[in-house]
């Protein structure tokens, strides 16, 4: 059977419409380049759609991430200031609860630090804490606030930004499933697909937790695994929680020397009167039981934050895969053992909020200009040169 | 682990095809738990005032005879101990694990029947309440069956009244047809004065005939389709005299009560300010066309009762993986085999979640359910039930089965299929209702998302299904969880009167949390303990 070959060779074949896709397609359009994005399902219909909206500061370390979040914080209040209202962007601003004596010491020295390299941050006291969040726990000591942190509707993204792609010139193909790749002598020239194929001088894979497979398709390893997070959704209720809010009380198991916070449960209300309360975090592959263990964990924190919440009802819980790999850094660049292959995934916990970042550094790069940050602490080389020994076996690394 | 210990079969909905079951269950010699999110036994059909108030004497009921045996059989269970029955509590999560199944469930209701006695507060509670008072025997008796485990489960949770908006549907005034009907047959009272009936099917009628004998005023009943619709089904439909008999009660009962009857009709509009004054009626063709020029205002109106069918409640049997198809009627049902056991084996189904069929097939389907799952649960010891085994040797051959049917009614239930199927074809939901709407008709009223927002959705983001719609509109995130609306909204991303595909409706139907549950509940759930993998 010869598959129909679609349309004209385009510049760059996008596969995937989460976040990272709708990104990369909108920025690489606006540079003029031809684009034709493809999804297995519609826009947004992998883990964009299958998380929360958290576009945050207050969690991240120094070093690459950080650089990448406040670039991408840069577009999301720059180049796509005026679209914000089309996924109800809000600079809501989070605030870390500290509950205990100790927390609120690591929060303060954790505060110091980030102040060190230029995260804007307020201590709050008790007042000024209980003024911010009047429903917050009696047992609450202080807390520090963020001005940054704020929040966005994922799937209004991705959805809106398809369609801005292709507004400025780009295709896209909804139920496309990627099924391998064109090659031209050593180079990736396309894809094969369940609806034919489609050339490209470049591809980029753009598909989140499922990257490793598609770069196995292409005989390169990345390692991208999926690390399962759910979340609760509360009746809809007149606004009681104002701003992003997270417990300090983890910051003491990272260790005191260490600055770094990871990510916690977050709750936090949405502009239709839900509350979100997120997310755990666990290893356990591609696993979709529901875990009254994760239940049990999300209720129990959220309680212990805002005990109004005991007796408020959960109406829905979900649960994503955030793509993640062993060095918690996203993948984001061409890819030296496949030329013409790029790739933009592995965002883990902090996808949306760095995906216009993402999606521009990246088009820029694409367009054969020097990207407005270093993309090298996120080159695919850094999982090796050689092209993947395709019966080994995969470790799973730990977190 | 707390919780009332393992039972050989747990049925959920004590609607007839829940008594069938439990009853048929317990008779095949089976120890059984009964959960009911109502306050006492009769589901949608048999549903009757509270019994702690006004003895039921089966006045505006069918089939109440039917229902006295089996109550009569139900309570003769319970006086044993054969039967746990847990009331008023409805279940918001099933698990199927190792060699069974866990219930776990929140309060709804008081129960006006008392719940079984063993499963009255364990000991060590009891002495600790001086007074020995009741309301504290009531909250231990709560927590102790928050969870509930069995060896076989049954699932029997009904059917609800399918929902498609118009213009106004959103006033106060408008109902469900069958939520009218339980408000009558609860209340023993009347939701408002005078009342318009419309839809499409049978189930219109005893709800206008409800209304009638309650008093009230039924100024028409508005029927979609055309009795013409039923011709080239009469042979199906003759084999169930008992459908026509009771047509024709009805055709005495809208004589005597003058209410008019209106074929090819329909609710384009409800009208009012602040609640239900008048409604707009059309005549529509064969694909619900309003006809040029047929438009009537039908003034003093107060409470407009819809129903287009019913939706099976599909979220326990999708949650634990049973297999779904479309039926006739276009709702998502689940897949039984002759024994009424799904795909997920242990997991038994009857009543209207394996077909909307009215409620006599759902005391038959309920009566294979019950024994086939009794008869699987003893021929099964519980070290023979896990996974592993299921995989392998799988249940004993189904001759080993008690014959839960006579012939005779083995006929019977193949001929109430046949009469479901040339009903459902007879009243379909017409394909152009979304024309009846404008872009300013809301569609889902938790979130009011109008109709212009989906079609928006649907043409300039793609959203094609309920799942997208739900993520870039709203519709159907709010407090239903898309019960109203999931019809509607995967029919408006369908486009065009286009069918809403299986995958759209199956999106819909799938709500991981059964029924809403307090975060307070959640956060005192026990740790498991078989944790898979590793938290990080
Ligand atoms: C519970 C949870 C909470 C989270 N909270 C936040 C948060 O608050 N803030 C934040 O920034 N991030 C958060 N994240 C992380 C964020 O969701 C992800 O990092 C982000 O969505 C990844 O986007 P993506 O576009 O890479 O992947 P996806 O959205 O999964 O997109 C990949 C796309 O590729 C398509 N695809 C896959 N294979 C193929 C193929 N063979 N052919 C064609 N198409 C294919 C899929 O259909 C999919 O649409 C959370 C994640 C989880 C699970
Ligand atoms: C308006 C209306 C009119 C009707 N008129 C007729 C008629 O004239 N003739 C006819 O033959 N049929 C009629 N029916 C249909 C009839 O009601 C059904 O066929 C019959 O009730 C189906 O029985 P069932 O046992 O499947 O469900 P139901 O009777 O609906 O019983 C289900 C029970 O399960 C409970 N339940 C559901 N989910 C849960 C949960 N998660 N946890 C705990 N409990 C749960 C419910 O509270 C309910 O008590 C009518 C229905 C309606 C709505």
């Amino acid at each position: 059977m010869s598959a129909p070959s679609n349309a004209a060779v385009s510049d760059i074949v996008v596969i995937g419409a989460g976040v990272i896709g709708a990104a990369t397609a909108y920025f690489a359009a606006r540079e003029g380049l031809s684009v034709t994005v493809l999804d297995k399902g519609l826009p947004a219909s992998g883990t964009s759609s299958a998380c929360e909206g958290n576009i945050l500061v207050s969690d991240k370390e120094l070093g690459p991430e950080l650089e990448l979040t406040r670039y991408s914080l840069g577009v999301w209040h720059g180049d796509l200031a005026e679209h914000r209202h089309l996924w109800e962007f809000e600079a809501k601003g989070g605030i870390i609860v500290a509950s205990r004596e100790s927390s609120l010491a690591s929060l303060h020295r954790v505060m110091a630090v980030q102040k060190g390299f230029g995260v804007a941050v307020e201590e709050l006291d008790p007042d000024a804490l209980r003024a911010a969040e009047p429903n917050i726990s009696p047992d609450a000591l202080g807390g520090a606030f963020y001005p940054e942190d704020c929040q966005v509707q994922p799937m209004l993204v991705a959805a809106h930004l398809v369609r801005l792609a292709v507004a400025a010139g780009a295709r896209f193909h909804a139920d496309t499933t990627v099924t391998g790749f064109l090659r031209s002598g050593e180079r990736i020239a396309g894809v094969r697909t369940t609806r034919g194929e489609f050339s490209a001088s470049s591809v980029v894979n753009c598909t989140g937790t499922w990257a490793g497979e598609l770069a196995a398709l292409a005989g390169v390893d990345v390692p991208v695994m999926p690390r399962r997070g759910f979340v609760m959704v509360t009746e809809p209720l007149p606004p009681m929680v104002h701003h992003k809010v997270y417990a300090a009380e983890y910051i003491d198991n990272v260790g005191s020397s260490d600055a770094g916070l990871q990510a916690s449960p977050v709750v936090e209300g949405t502009p239709s009167g839900t509350i979100l309360i997120g997310s755990t975090r666990e290893r356990v592959g591609f696993d979709r039981t529901v875990s009254t263990d994760a239940l049990r964990l999300l209720a129990r924190n959220a309680v212990g934050l805002f005990p109004f919440l005991a007796a408020v009802k959960a109406i829905r819980h979900y649960h994503g895969f955030r793509p993640y790999c062993p060095d918690h850094l996203p993948v984001i660049g061409p890819d030296e053992r496949a030329p013409g292959l790029w790739h933009a995934a592995g965002h883990e916990g902090a996808g949306i909020g760095l995906s216009v970042g993402t999606g521009k550094l990246l088009a820029q790069a694409l367009a054969g200009r020097e990207p407005d940050l270093d993309l090298t602490p996120f080159a695919p080389a850094r999982f090796g040169t050689a092209p993947k020994d395709q019966s080994a076996p995969r470790e799973e690394a730990s977190a | 682990m707390s919780g009332i210990a393992a039972r050989d079969v747990a049925v959920v909905g004590a609607g007839p095809a829940g008594l069938a079951a439990a009853v048929a269950a317990v008779e095949a010699g089976a120890r059984v738990v009964v959960v009911d999110s109502a306050a006492q036994p009769g589901g949608q059909y048999w549903r009757h005032r509270p019994e702690n108030v006004v003895a039921a004497d089966g006045r505006g009921h069918h089939d109440w005879g039917v229902y006295l045996d089996l109550r009569a059989r139900f309570d003769a269970a319970r006086a044993t101990g054969a039967i746990e029955y847990v009331p008023g509590r409805q279940v918001w999560m099933a698990q199927n694990d190792d060699g069974g199944f866990t219930l776990r469930t929140t309060p709804t209701v008081a129960p006006s029947v008392a719940p079984s006695a063993s499963v009255a507060p364990p000991a060590s509670v009891a002495p600790s309440d001086p007074a020995g008072a009741h309301p504290a025997d009531v909250t231990a008796q709560r927590e102790s069956v928050s969870t509930i485990r069995a060896r076989r489960l049954v699932l029997c949770p009904g059917a609800y009244d399918r929902q498609l908006p118009v213009p106004g549907w959103d006033l106060p005034g408008v109902m469900a047809a069958g939520g009218i009907q339980a408000f009558i047959k609860a209340n023993g009272a009347l939701p408002g004065r005078r009342f318009v009936v419309a839809g499409t099917g049978p189930f219109l009628l005893p709800v206008a005939a409800n209304i009638a004998e309650a008093g009230g005023m039924v100024a028409a009943v508005l029927e979609s389709s055309s009795p013409v619709a039923w011709f080239p089904h009469l042979g199906a439909a003759a084999g169930v005299p008992e459908k026509a008999l009771e047509g024709l009660g009805y055709a005495a009962v809208f004589a005597r009560h003058r209410i008019p009857y209106r074929t090819r009709t329909v609710v384009t509009e409800v009208l009012g300010e602040d609640r239900t004054r008048a409604v707009r009626t059309a005549r529509v063709d064969p694909g619900g066309r309003v006809v040029r020029g047929s438009e009537r205002l039908l003034e003093d109106v107060d409470v407009v009762g819809f129903g287009w069918g019913f939706t099976p409640q599909l979220e326990l049997p999708v949650s634990l993986g049973a297999e779904t198809r479309v039926d006739a009627d276009r709702s998502l049902v689940a897949v039984v085999d002759t024994r009424q056991e799904s795909s997920i084996p242990g997991l038994f189904l009857a009543g209207e979640v394996t077909g909307v069929g009215g409620a006599a097939l759902a005391v038959l389907e309920g009566r294979v359910a019950g024994a086939s799952a009794a008869a699987r649960a003893s021929a099964l010891s519980p070290a023979h039930a896990s996974p592993q085994d299921r995989d392998q040797g799988e249940a004993p051959p189904s001759d080993a089965l008690p014959p839960a049917l006579s012939p005779a009614d083995a006929a019977r239930v193949a001929r109430y299929r046949r009469f479901a199927q040339a009903m459902h074809r007879a009243h379909p939901v017409p394909d152009a209702w979304h024309e009846w709407l404008t872009p300013e008709t809301t569609v889902c009223r938790c979130e009011e998302v109008t109709a212009g927002q989906i079609a928006e959705a649907r043409d300039a983001l793609g959203a094609a299904d309920a799942r997208s719609l739900k993520s870039f509109t709203r519709a159907g995130m709010g407090w239903c969880q898309g019960r109203v609306c999931g019809f509607a909204a995967s029919c408006l991303g369908a486009g065009g009167g286009a069918h809403p595909s299986e995958a759209s409706l199956a999106a819909s139907a799938k709500r991981p949390l059964a029924a809403p549950v307090s975060i307070g509940e959640l956060a005192a759930l026990e740790p498991s303990t078989t944790t898979k993998g590793t938290p990080a």
